[in-house]
């Protein structure tokens, strides 16, 4: 445990990849099976621990400290782990401490104990581990690393152990169980290739680079293909014949974990239709009379635990297909995009499911006729689905599908977000990386209230602006506030006090839980008018007008740069 | 006397109305005592001025010589008439010159504690309790969860990562008026003999330390040997400097930082921080609690940083507190603007300001003393 405490606490610090990589190749290289299989399995987030619940976390820590202190102390450090790994009542030292567990003893005993035992053992753990153990075994049983490395990223660092491109790992990997002996002998060329037992495997997917409007003089129209960029989710339908020749067919999102159990009746169809042999790469909307209904509507049931087949009549999930990986038994990822396009085509035209279809190609001749359809969707083919797009994507007529985000191939164009300038009224500590700063913000912009003007207040951000901007934003708060509400702090609002905060935001909707009735989709700071007094901030009637105007489906978006 | 009526709080900071004084006051006053010398505690533009020899001393190599209309020395442990009040300076263990100021008025006691710490120091006296009826705390570090390591495990570190990539230049952050001439000292305690390289925002404050008689052993200035130079040194800098372009010339720098923040991973890596050195001159929480205990006061005022915590474990404790919420005052949480920015040249090494390059400077805010920042 205590190598594998150092490797996290080391790789929680290093912000470039390649030493992150280099940290993990040479912990694999000089630890040990099954200790380092483990840890990959941790990193790779292959373990979960039923039973380790933060809650249980929680509780032991309460019954050890005083709950004030305890619920300060997390506002203040934003992460529940290392909160109590740094105030837990430090525990024997010497010789009468305890020995600390090992990894494999860890997942080896927590994967054996049952429930009512388990809080014991890890109070024992607990007692015997230093600051930096206490943090990382707390970290593992929460499933929560958050260290900055990505399940790809420890892949990459086993295959440098032997040499090999991490697509090779990738192939081989999903089949594949903790501690992964087998993996680590064959990857050192000491054992034979691990037989990939799924047939329906995930395959990792292509990305692309954001873009924009300077970078298109050194790009060819002639070269590019272009769709819609899909406001849903990523993922990749895949349906094989198993040995025993029975049809298995599975849903991944785009980091590779299997979400077939949420989409019953997706994989339903995939497996009825006796034509989708194969691998596609698209995105999963709702659609309602073939309308694709937008990102808060796949939202509703995205957030369902349970489901239920109400939810699978209300909100019926299709896939709208852009590229085929795997066309029965062959694999097209080698082949140029335009050849892969006409396969795709050939492949869903034969489907009987309507659950599948196509994303289009968006006709252009140059660029200025493609941001004209970018701005204008519904009346460059989007038609009624106009309010789901949300860019366009600019693919390479001649690109293989390469895993990974390569440079040059591919590349999306997102449409410009909606503003305002919004005052800053009540801000709160963050977590994870803002923690202990105070960079939540509640933000409110002016209407006619029964004494004059108030402010009422629109939403919340907590990103979009830099760490130096967080530094100030931070300062202002502190030296601003006027009230305080437990963890949250009322900063000065009035006409000539306070702080105008420029708000970025994708969408609008009617919303009851809203004291202003609107809720904004994915709001973030644009930019901070140190420069603009609180009176000439906003009113509600621009975002009452953004709203007619989303709802009589128009895509006119005003900034608020523009409008002065 | 009621205690409310020997100290009071103004805009300008704690106000001693009988005695007609401020305690370390934001603003220019006619009369101040000054604690120590950072700069949020020590400003320049005061009619008099009343402190230790040593902050005096820091004051005048921060501000030239004329920063106040007058100055008086204090001796630690020696009384002070101001009018109808007694004043005492007694060591705080913070920084050089860093006193306590005990307030008497008839049978009366408050002391107002500055910054302080517990923890060895080589380069300052130590922190000594005193008993009082108020007793005034910073919170800097109010919560349990900041629990300052021994200092020299922290300098183990250090020493480890340099054996261990001898060809890489290690730069250390550390506040320069106090943390950076810790370090060295600290340093030095382990037989580390090597030259210690320092910031040209540094010089002119070690000097003084070094003119006090502290041993820093061979200290040179950055710009005297060229960075490139610098593979496998420990350099000293401002925190600020670490992400300047100004580190980025050593051969592949390690960027370490001392500072009680490090406590916390998540500031540690807001700042790009990869050798993380948990040293700080403010006490940990285990020490606030145990100095409030030690002074037996009936009492606590709490000034700054972390109040809400520290006021609540007094409660707990059956201890009358209350918070100041006091602005102005650092908690170790905004770079400062190295001495250079106040008009001191720093020589071609010094880094300008590291503060916020917005049109405004938000708020009274104005650079404050400490440390990390995102």
């Amino acid at each position: 445990m205590n190598r594998f405490a150092a490797l996290l606490d080391r790789l929680a610090y290093e912000p470039r990849r390649n030493a992150k990589l280099r940290l993990m190749t040479e912990f694999f290289r000089v630890t040990a099976d099954p200790e380092r299989g483990y840890a990959l399995a941790a990193l790779t987030g292959a373990l979960s621990f039923a039973g380790a619940k933060p809650g249980l976390i929680r509780r032991l820590i309460t019954e050890r400290t005083d709950r004030v202190l305890f619920a300060l102390s997390y506002d203040y450090v934003g992460d529940l782990s290392e909160t109590v790994a740094l105030m837990w009542p430090q525990g024997r030292t010497g010789h009468n401490r305890p020995p600390a567990p090992t990894l494999a003893e860890v997942v080896e005993a927590l994967s054996a104990t049952l429930k009512p035992d388990l809080p014991p053992l890890l109070a024992g753990w607990l007692d015997a581990l230093d600051e930096t153990g206490r943090w990382a075994l707390l970290k593992l049983i929460t499933g929560a690393l958050r260290i900055g490395v990505s399940a790809r990223l420890a892949k990459a660092a086993v295959a440098d152990l032997g040499g090999l491109a991490v697509n090779e790992v990738e192939e081989v990997w999903h089949g594949l169980e903790p501690p992964y002996v087998a993996l680590f002998a064959w990857v050192e060329g000491r054992g034979p290739r691990p037989q990939a037992s799924d047939p329906a495997p995930f395959r990792p997917p292509m990305l692309a680079h954001p873009l924009d409007e300077e970078d298109f003089a050194a790009l060819a129209p002639s070269e590019f293909a272009a769709e819609w960029k899909w406001d849903g989710i990523r993922v990749q339908a895949v349906k094989a014949r198993r040995t025993d020749g029975r049809a298995v067919a599975r849903l991944y999102s785009r980091t590779g974990e299997e979400i077939s159990a949420a989409f019953p009746d997706l994989v339903q169809a995939l497996i009825d239709d006796e034509a989708f042999w194969g691998a596609i790469d698209g995105e999963l909307l709702v659609l309602r009379d073939g309308r694709v209904q937008s990102f808060n509507v796949l939202q509703q049931r995205l957030n369902r635990k349970a489901v239920t087949p109400k939810l699978l009549v209300d909100f019926p999930a299709h896939i709208r297909a852009y590229d085929l990986l795997a066309d029965g038994e062959s694999d097209l990822r080698p082949l140029p995009f335009a050849e892969r396009r006409q396969r795709l085509e050939e492949f869903v035209r034969r489907l009987a499911s309507h659950r599948v279809d196509l994303s289009p190609l968006i006709p252009f001749v140059d660029w200025a006729a493609l941001a004209s359809a970018r701005a204008e969707p519904a009346s460059a083919g989007a038609v009624t689905d106009a309010e789901a797009v949300e860019g366009c994507m600019l693919k390479r007529l001649d690109s293989p599908y390469v895993p990974g985000r390569p440079k040059g191939l591919w590349f999306k164009w997102k449409r410009d977000p909606f503003a305002v300038d919004a005052v800053l009224m009540y801000a709160q500590r963050g977590h994870g990386k803002r923690s202990s700063f105070y960079s939540d913000y509640t933000f409110g912009v002016w209407r006619d209230g029964e004494g004059g003007d108030e402010l009422v207040p629109v939403g919340k951000a907590y990103f979009g602006f830099t760490d130096e901007e967080l530094k100030a934003l931070d300062l202002f708060v502190r030296n601003h506030t006027v009230n305080r509400f437990g963890p949250v702090r009322e900063i000065a609002h009035e006409p000539d006090r306070g702080l105008v905060l420029e708000v970025a935001f994708e969408g609008l909707q009617r919303s009851a839980r809203h004291k202003s009735g609107l809720a904004m989709r994915f709001p973030r700071i644009s930019r901070i008018r140190w420069d603009k007094p609180p009176r000439d901030a906003d009113r509600i009637d621009l975002l009452e007008t953004m709203l007619a105007r989303i709802e009589a489906g128009r895509a006119a978006r005003p900034r608020a740069a523009e409008r002065e | 006397m009621r205690p409310a009526d020997i100290l009071t709080l103004t805009p300008a900071g704690l106000f001693c109305p009988p005695g007609d004084f401020h305690v370390d006051p934001v603003r220019p006053v006619a009369r101040a005592l000054i604690t120590h010398g950072h700069s949020d505690h020590a400003r320049a533009g005061h009619g008099a001025v009343l402190a230790t020899a040593e902050t005096l001393g820091i004051m005048g190599v921060r501000y030239g010589e004329a920063f106040a209309g007058s100055t008086q020395i204090a001796t630690y442990g020696e009384p002070i008439a101001l009018g109808p009040v007694r004043v005492t300076f007694v060591p705080a263990g913070h920084v050089l010159g860093s006193a306590q100021i005990i307030i008497e008025a008839g049978p009366t006691r408050i002391v107002v504690s500055g910054d302080y710490k517990r923890a060895p120091d080589p380069t300052c006296r130590a922190f000594e309790p005193v008993s009082c009826d108020v007793f005034i705390t910073e919170a800097t570090f109010g919560l349990p969860v900041f629990r300052h390591p021994a200092p020299g495990a922290e300098i183990a570190k250090l020493l480890q990562s340099v054996a261990l990539f001898p060809e890489q230049a290690h730069l250390v952050g550390a506040y320069p008026l106090g943390k950076a001439q810790r370090l060295i000292a600290l340093i030095r305690e382990t037989g580390y003999e090597r030259p210690i390289y320092v910031h040209g925002a540094m010089e002119r404050l070690t000097d003084y330390y070094v003119a006090q008689s502290v041993q820093l052993g061979d200290i040179r200035l950055v710009r005297a040997e060229g960075r490139a130079a610098l593979g496998g040194a420990i350099v000293i800098c401002p925190p600020g400097a670490l992400q300047d372009l100004w580190a980025r010339r050593f051969p592949d720098p390690v960027a370490a930082f001392a500072s009680g923040w490090m406590r916390v991973r998540a500031r540690a890596r807001q700042r790009g921080v990869e050798l993380p050195l948990v040293v700080s001159d403010h006490a940990d929480w285990d020490d606030l609690c145990t100095t409030i205990v030690e002074t037996g006061a009936e009492e606590v005022w709490v000034t700054h940083g972390q109040e809400d915590a520290l006021v609540h474990w007094c409660l707990l404790n059956g201890i009358k507190a209350r918070p100041l919420h006091m602005l102005g005052y650092g908690d170790e949480d905004a770079t400062e603007a190295p001495p250079a920015a106040s008009g001191q040249a720093g020589g071609l090494d010094s880094t300008p300001a590291v503060q916020v390059a917005t049109g405004r400077v938000p708020g009274p805010g104005r650079p404050r003393e400490g440390e990390p920042s995102p």
